[in-house]
């Protein structure tokens, strides 16, 4: 346990907080390259995603998207278009590695937050006047907020795991002190580093899981009930539920 | 295409490779998962922490895991088994959520006609929860065997031969169509292992309807669910 | 579950999981392994590893085929990576799992790696070094001329402006100067550190990794890190500054191996050593990034072209 001792040590010695690659900057610029990546994918995904799960049209396809893009590894991508885009656009085809990773999880957030929404909410919506928009609007995206906001957070959490790996083209981020230290057999900071990442990868989660549990709308809170027995529940698994990806 | 026919001997080796590194923790992590996810089921104490580990588990990035297993476990760090190990968890912690969502859809109105009939509680598991909780868990099954397929490139990184090794070696000769079959043979095992699984899926669960769910087929579902 | 209906399908499928996990008993050996089976001699079977580096690994290879060719039995683990892994491998009690043999190595490096302080820097000095700084059961055989060292280099265009031959001659630049190199270069005796130190040269690092010598000529780092007997050096005609105050080691080729088994290796490995040259080696890597041909293939060639297989 001496070596979680040393890790500790790494960590909060005072080289950490000097030079180009101390260790705020390293978070810095791990945390900037999520943030620019999930938000240029949840710009390109969220609006489709809404588009397919409000029309019912395309959910094929974007299911096959996002099984093929779990199939995608995300190492062979980043240095498959590196070598593709040039040097001097590392950053460039890195991002769109990471984007790229990120829309799928964003996609089936958006559609299967808008497909969970009762239908018989929606057709009251449409039978007191709603026009399409207002329902999409008004009904459709509150309602749907939470699996949104859980689609969001697993593609930041895929992020967050490849800009780690990101670092073997040295794009900086905390991959780095691992990387360095895998050739210059230094433990200490191999561990230290992965620490960092372990507590920004929890802190992540637990904001996301928390926003979850905040966007669910007041009226909904209040007609839940905890019982299995007396609730509701869309997916029964009685005998007639098709194998598919249902869960993706 | 110089590359690809001097060397496809060697990508079909590493995919061997591959699917060989992936088996064991799909495998294990399938069979951990049950009883884990039965547990979150059964007790409602279990649940909330066995998820939240779970969650909390696949959050970690996949080389910060291969870093902190060793000196945990005592394993060596370049090693087959710390890669094991890691896929394992990841498995495990997808399945194990599947598992316990599955167990809790089964409509209870069946699981008490099971015990009405005279089922004990391992035979109605068995015989009747499981089978019918068997679609969802097959879908956990898939994404987890598609992720650990995926990760296992990471662990050329640990010194761990698979199609990840044509990642690295591409990269340093800067030969694309290295990198680029690399990625191809990881994805298209992904899809088979995906397509088989749905097989196996038919196979072992005859009684479920073949037919993909349609926006029509929902809302006709749900009419006849509000009706009912 | 268990009606007659069901037991089928139940079989078949406990069957395929069954067929699953024996394959991933039976395909238990690395690919990068191929255990010759030459007849039985009585000497033992040789394992060679690899560093995760193509040029190393070519070289592995040739010595893989020499030794096949001598009639000794040889077993492939490549690409093990860092020195972390190799050299306990090499230590470790042979029957253990894991445990290499032989390894292609280089002797600068190595020594660094066991003598940080060093301060030995020509081709001679290192390599007596290295052989009293080894432990106890390994020992190295002939060096080769050919050397893979790290060097820093320069585009022609930038040191014609800059008049440069020399590492010294970067202190008088008047441009801000950039090193790229791999990510552990940061923290090597060699790298910033000792630029400044021995030479008195401030440099800012960027970690460039595998695409080094691209980004040099695309100039977003004008020094680079690169090896030697990388090929580039001379397609891309860049310019390898001298390095007169012995900032890096030499560091020639040398086959790495267990104290006990130099005896049986030493002639076949030792003919191999003397004929790689440094023009060889730089050849050996051009078929494998231009050409894309196997190491195999590679390994073949070049001992064929020696002379070396019978």
């Amino acid at each position: 346990m001496t070596l979680f001792a040393q890790a500790f040590a790494w960590i909060f010695s005072p080289d950490r907080l000097t030079g180009s690659t101390s260790l705020p900057s390293l978070v810095g610029q791990h945390l900037f390259f999520t943030l620019v990546s999930v938000v240029i994918a949840a710009v390109i995904a969220v609006p489709a995603g809404y588009l397919i799960g409000h029309t019912g049209r395309g959910r094929e396809i974007a299911v096959g998207i996002s099984g093929a893009a779990r199939a995608l590894p995300s190492f062979g991508l980043i240095l498959l278009l590196v070598i593709l885009i040039g040097v001097t656009r590392k950053s460039e085809a890195a991002y769109i590695a990471f984007v790229l990773l990120a829309i799928p999880s964003i996609l089936a957030g958006a559609y299967a937050g808008i497909e969970a929404v009762d239908r018989r909410v929606v057709d009251a919506a449409r039978a007191v006047g709603m026009t399409e928009w207002q329902i999409l609007m008004r009904v459709e995206i509150p309602l749907g907020l939470p699996l949104l906001i859980g689609g969001l957070r697993a593609a930041t959490l895929q992020v967050v795991a490849t800009v780690t790996l990101a670092a073997y083209i040295g794009l900086g981020g905390l991959g780095l002190p691992i990387i360095a230290g895998l050739a210059l057999r230094r433990f200490d900071q191999m561990l230290g580093a992965a620490i960092v990442i372990v507590v920004l990868a929890l802190l992540l989660d637990g904001a996301f899981a928390l926003l979850e549990r905040l966007v669910v709308p007041r009226g909904v809170t209040a007609g839940r009930t905890k019982d299995v027995r007396t609730a509701s529940s869309r997916r029964r698994a009685v005998m007639g539920t098709p194998i598919e990806e249902g869960n993706g | 295409m110089n590359w690809l026919i001097n060397n496809w001997p060697l990508v079909l080796q590493l995919g061997v490779q591959h699917i060989r590194l992936s088996i064991t923790p799909i495998v294990l992590g399938f069979v951990i998962a049950i009883p884990l996810g039965w547990l979150a089921y059964r007790f409602t104490l279990t649940r909330g922490l066995l998820l939240t580990i779970a969650g909390l588990l696949y959050t970690i990035p996949s080389l910060a895991m291969f870093v902190i297993l060793p000196p945990l476990l005592g394993i060596s760090f370049l090693s087959e088994i710390n890669l094991t190990i890691a896929l394992t968890i990841y498995a495990v912690a997808i399945m194990s959520r599947s598992v316990a969502d599955a167990l809790t859809s089964v409509d209870p109105a069946i699981r008490q006609s099971a015990t009405a009939v005279g089922f004990g509680s391992w035979r109605r598991f068995w015989s009747v929860e499981f089978p019918l909780a068997g679609p969802v868990i097959l879908a956990g099954l898939r994404v987890a065997a598609v992720s650990t397929i995926s990760l296992v490139t990471v662990g050329i990184l640990i010194g761990v031969d698979s199609l990840g090794y044509l990642f690295t070696n591409g990269s340093q000769r800067r030969i694309v169509l290295e990198i680029l079959a690399g990625v191809l043979g990881v994805m298209i095992i992904a899809l088979i292992v995906d397509f088989l699984l749905v097989r196996l899926g038919r196979v072992l669960m005859p009684w479920v309807p073949r037919q993909s769910r349609s926006f029509g087929r929902n809302q006709r579902q749900l009419a006849m669910e509000a009706s009912s | 579950m268990f009606t007659a209906r069901n037991k089928g399908r139940l079989a078949l499928g406990a069957v395929v999981v069954g067929v699953a996990l024996a394959l991933s008993g039976c395909a238990a050996s690395n690919p990068l392994d191929s255990g010759s089976g030459s007849s039985a001699t009585p000497t033992e079977t040789i394992t060679i590893g690899s560093q995760a580096y193509y040029s190393n690994e070519i070289i592995a290879e040739i010595y893989a085929q020499a030794l096949e060719n001598g009639g000794q039995t040889v077993v492939r683990k490549f690409n093990i990576g860092q020195r972390d892994a190799y050299l306990p491998a090499l230590e470790q009690d042979r029957s253990k799992a894991g445990a290499v043999d032989l390894f292609p190595e280089y002797t600068g490096n190595l020594l660094q790696f066991y003598d940080k302080t060093t301060t030995a820097t020509s081709s001679a000095d290192v390599f007596a070094a290295l052989k009293t700084a080894l432990p106890k059961g390994l020992t190295v055989l002939d060096q080769s001329p050919a050397a893979d060292q790290d060097s820093y280099n320069v585009t022609a265009a930038f040191a014609k402006t800059n008049n440069l031959t020399s590492i010294a001659d970067l202190a008088k630049a008047t441009v801000p100067l950039k090193l790229g190199g791999a990510a552990e270069l940061a923290d090597r005796p060699y790298g910033p550190k000792g630029l400044a130190s021995k030479y008195n040269v401030t440099v800012s690092f960027t970690a460039t990794g595998d695409t080094t010598v691209d980004d040099l000529l695309a100039g977003t780092v004008n020094i680079a890190n690169v090896y030697s007997a990388d090929p580039r050096i001379q397609t891309d005609k860049l310019v390898t500054l001298a390095d007169p105050d012995g900032l890096f080691l030499a560091s020639n080729v040398v086959p790495l191996v267990r104290a006990d088994l130099a005896n049986q290796v030493a002639k076949i490995i030792n003919a191999v050593s003397a004929k790689l040259t440094p023009e060889g080696l730089v050849a050996l890597n051009v078929q494998s990034t231009v050409d894309q041909k196997s190491p195999a293939d590679i390994a073949k060639g070049w001992l064929t072209a020696q002379g070396l297989l019978k």
